[in-house]
């Protein structure tokens, strides 16, 4: 009887703990979905700590996964960090609400060259967070001669150290554009074109990873790599010998914004959020960490000379006219999908 | 008959493959290195990030609170449930028994995405409260496939003649049935415990708002690539698992009455 | 006096309904539908040579690792059920241990032993061979379904070889029969429900699997399952989506009932 009483009384504490957890403190909460390793984690404590709030931060691994969960959660996101076709799409679906500026103020600092972009124009939607391009992440050691062409991945010369994104959209804009396509490309022919090439290549794939490409590099499971331009950020502070190239037939250049979801009961906390990243210590401790471009000239005049010049991080002109932003491929989706499909379940 | 000094090869090969990952995440979790097979070096730096982790440390408190709340109130449910079932007619109770025992029988991927659209479907919130409606959704069962078969051996006699002689239902309850009933719904208990604690399916597609539990976390930190924290944390959960099994053990005098439960939950 | 308690159960009946069956009525009803109105596209689509292909491959893994299981477990638990006293439930002990274990973290746990530097090979180095690609291939994945369901195989077998009546192989022995006569005729067939439960635990979750392939196959195959949380959480295709996991959903019950039939003819046989 004794142990029936303890059992209740425990059962009883346990709720009592659960309220404490879950609304013990009148803070306002703010739910921010952000990419993997892409902020300065201490920069979330700060911002808690000024404002009196508390974060909850979660984390996703692709846009898709983002948009699905956010779609079909409703009400549990504030704020997200979601790339430009992604923009595209939310903005078409009523998802994101958009900004008061009034409560961005830091939203000066950020370069012309970053803001009304095709995705969202006059930017009422999202604010530039972090930019960069697509290309080959390589071990300069193992990797004799130029890499200038996407060809590269289709070498013999590497079979079994290769490494691809696990990601449809971006295997298909690399072989699209080895192919000289665009890689927005709507066009039947083409995609089955491209995938032709990518189900050739998959005998000298190693894997299709995710972020853990870098490092399988880093280990030197592989000598090459698809890979975002940050990635190369990443892996040359431990490892000198690594080198970052956007291929001359092109590539993808992406920015990934800060967007308010439809949803939120925090908007001026959301928007605080982002002028609080904008801010130019806090967006100098990100650019650091992360190892992205930022879009804010003043922060990145701050920055290592070796970084702030690096033409792998922050491309000469010529290469960005060169490259292209993802569209939103909607219906089209499933086209690519399928064949991305026939890509894995090939022999 | 003569007595071998070890098991059969076949035995020790086994355990060796068994064991051998756990081993070499445990020496790794004290490796200087952060990648590579090369020993660079003895360190505890893994264990003391481990615990600056914010977000892991916040995944491990919701495993702990979410299977302590699901197992506690899925242990008491499903007894009582379990109880109710002994005195239903025989096709009544077949036909709940075989609702009963879907979430065992299906994938866990399948459960998974079928809450999931369920609580899609009914515009719940995913966080919280969705994870701890799916995890006592899959633990209910196990405690009344564990509890059952013992509450069935128990004459209903016990209980009429303990009414008869004037004891409230209650009284009778927790004087002669819980008594009998104690070791499987401890083994309930515990066996609801587990599977919430290990559970990474339903609770990847379940969960949402920032709450997650040590799995989604191991998930989300494997994706990333190496990370000597997973090796620590590994560590420590093997140590606590191996802690928890000798303080039961040691409570334990009657390993047959377990047995039989794993049996139970094994051949069903 | 007889059903007063009954109601007791009246409550749990309530909740399986809405939390067990109401969602398996959902994912049917988005099977065939799209776009809010009926449809067979989802299965259509399912059923054209290369969705098929990715089904039979998992089946392939999946009954690879099941007659895996069952070839090395069989044995293992008979030899396990000849010990005794405290030997035998150490060794029980030490079966079930690993089953406590995180999942995720067991499976994890291979990546530095498979890799390209990791222990294997290093080792393979050190006594002068060629590396040897074990990561990210289908071995490795196959590896990693025998690792994690190898104990759902030898524990059922064990339990039911522990209830055999010794008495019926020592007649067995007494009217002249041999080892292997007595193995095959007495207690092979004795011990077909546990291999048959330790068959239904280990295909199910490797059939079903999705992170084994992600964490010890490097992405170069798709599984079914791999398919269904694609559909799910990458591309939004609910009805697609439904649609697979309805066809896994008949696959596995399919696969019982096919064991449960052979169960039957081996006990009617009797």
């Amino acid at each position: 009887m004794k142990r029936i009483y303890f059992f209740i009384k425990s059962a009883v504490l346990t709720a009592a703990f659960l309220s404490v957890l879950s609304c013990g403190s009148d803070k306002p909460v703010l739910n921010v979905y952000n990419w993997g390793d892409y902020i300065d984690e201490s920069v979330i404590g700060d911002f808690e700590k000024e404002f009196n709030v508390k974060v909850n931060y979660e984390l996703f691994a692709s846009n898709e996964e983002m948009y699905v969960k956010i779609k079909q959660g409703g009400g549990s996101y504030d704020l997200a960090c979601p790339s430009d076709y992604m923009i595209e799409r939310m903005i078409d679906e009523d998802l994101i609400s958009p900004l008061n500026r009034d409560n961005i103020p830091n939203m000066k600092l950020i370069g012309k060259s970053y803001l009304d972009l095709p995705f969202d124009r006059g930017n009422r939607y999202s604010i530039p967070y972090m930019w960069g391009t697509l290309g080959i992440l390589y071990n300069s050691e193992k990797v004799s001669g130029p890499v200038n062409s996407w060809n590269i991945l289709w070498d013999e010369k590497h079979a079994g150290r290769i490494g691809m994104y696990n990601s449809s959209r971006d295997s298909f804009a690399v072989a699209l554009k080895k192919l000289g396509y665009s890689l927005n490309s709507m066009n039947e022919e083409e995609i089955e074109e491209a995938k032709e090439l990518l189900i050739r290549q998959k005998s000298l794939v190693l894997a299709y990873g995710e972020d853990n490409l870098k490092d399988m590099l880093a280990s030197q499971e592989i000598d090459l790599a698809v890979a975002y331009s940050g990635d190369y950020g990443w892996i040359i502070e431990e490892n000198p010998q690594m080198a970052y190239r956007v291929p001359d037939e092109g590539s993808n250049i992406w920015f990934d914004n800060w967007v308010i979801l439809k949803e939120t009961e925090n908007k001026e906390l959301a928007e605080k959020f982002i002028n609080f990243l904008c801010r130019e210590d806090i967006a100098y401790r990100n650019a650091d960490y992360i190892g992205y471009a930022t879009p804010i000239p003043s922060v990145r005049d701050q920055l290592d000379d070796e970084i702030r010049n690096d033409e792998a991080i922050y491309p000469p002109q010529s290469v960005i006219d060169n490259c292209e932003v993802y569209v939103d491929l909607k219906d089209f989706n499933e086209v690519v999908d399928h064949a991305w499909t026939e890509i894995k379940a090939s022999n | 008959m003569k007595k071998r000094k070890l098991p059969h090869w076949l035995i020790l090969l086994l355990l060796i493959f068994l064991y051998m990952p756990i081993l070499v995440l445990i020496t790794y979790s004290f490796n200087e290195g952060r990648t590579g097979a090369e020993w660079t070096g003895f360190t505890f730096k893994w264990y003391a990030e481990l615990f600056r982790d914010r977000n892991i440390l916040k995944a491990m408190g919701y495993t702990i609170l979410i299977a302590f709340i699901a197992s506690t109130v899925s242990t008491v449910v499903g007894t009582i449930s379990a109880w109710g079932i002994k005195y239903m007619g025989r096709r009544t109770s077949g036909i709940l028994l075989s609702i009963n025992d879907l979430p065992l029988l299906n994938p866990d991927l399948v459960t998974a995405i079928s809450l999931m659209s369920l609580y899609i479907f009914l515009k719940m919130t995913f966080g919280f409260m969705t994870l701890l409606l799916s995890h006592i959704m899959f633990s209910i069962p196990y405690v009344i496939i564990t509890v059952l078969p013992v509450l069935r051996r128990i004459s209903r006699h016990q209980m009429e003649a303990a009414l008869d002689l004037g004891a409230k239902p209650v009284v009778g309850l927790f004087k002669i049935i819980l008594p009998q009933l104690k070791q499987s719904i401890i083994s309930g208990w515990l066996i609801a415990f587990t599977m919430s604690v290990d559970d990474f399916v339903i609770s990847f597609f379940t969960t949402g708002s920032g709450v997650s539990n040590i799995s989604i976390a191991v998930f989300s930190m494997a994706r990333r690539g190496i990370n000597p924290k997973i090796n620590a944390l590994s560590s420590l959960m093997f140590a606590v698992v191996i802690a928890l099994l000798l303080i039961i053990n040691k409570n334990r005098k009657t390993r047959k009455e377990d047995l039989a439960i794993e049996e139970n939950i094994l051949l069903h | 006096m007889k059903n007063r308690f009954n109601r007791y159960a009246w409550p749990y009946a309530l909740w399986t309904v809405v939390i067990i069956v109401l969602p398996l009525v959902v994912i049917f009803v988005f099977s065939f539908s799209k776009n809010g109105s009926f449809s067979l596209e989802g299965y259509g689509l399912f059923f054209t040579p290369l969705y098929l292909k990715v089904l039979l491959k998992s089946l392939e893994l999946a009954l690879k690792a099941t007659a895996i299981c069952l070839i090395v477990g069989y044995p293992i638990a008979l030899l396990i059920s000849r010990e005794e006293g405290t030997r035998k439930s150490t060794l029980m002990l030490l079966l079930m241990l690993p089953m406590w274990i995180n999942f995720l973290l067991k499976t994890y746990a291979w990546r530095p032993i498979l890799g390209n530097t990791g222990l294997l090979n290093s080792f393979l180095e050190m006594i002068g061979l060629d590396k040897v690609q074990f990561l990210y291939t289908e071995g490795a994945v196959l590896l990693g379904m025998v690792y994690n369901f190898i104990p759902f195989m030898i524990l059922p077998i064990l339990s039911v070889l522990d209830k055999m009546d010794h008495k019926l192989i020592e007649a067995a022995h007494d009217l002249g029969a041999d080892d292997r006569t007595v193995f095959l005729k007495v207690v092979l067939p004795l011990s077909l429900p546990g291999i048959i439960s330790g068959i239904s635990l280990v295909f199910m979750p490797s059939v079903s699997t999705f992170i084994i392939p992600i964490i010890l196959g490097g992405g170069q195959d798709m599984m079914i399952g791999n398919l269904i949380e694609r559909q799910f959480l990458k591309v939004g295709n609910w009805n697609f989506g439904s649609s697979i996991s309805v066809i896994l959903m008949l696959v596995i019950l399919s696969a019982m009932i096919i064991l449960s039939l052979f169960d039957r003819e081996k006990r009617g046989e009797r």
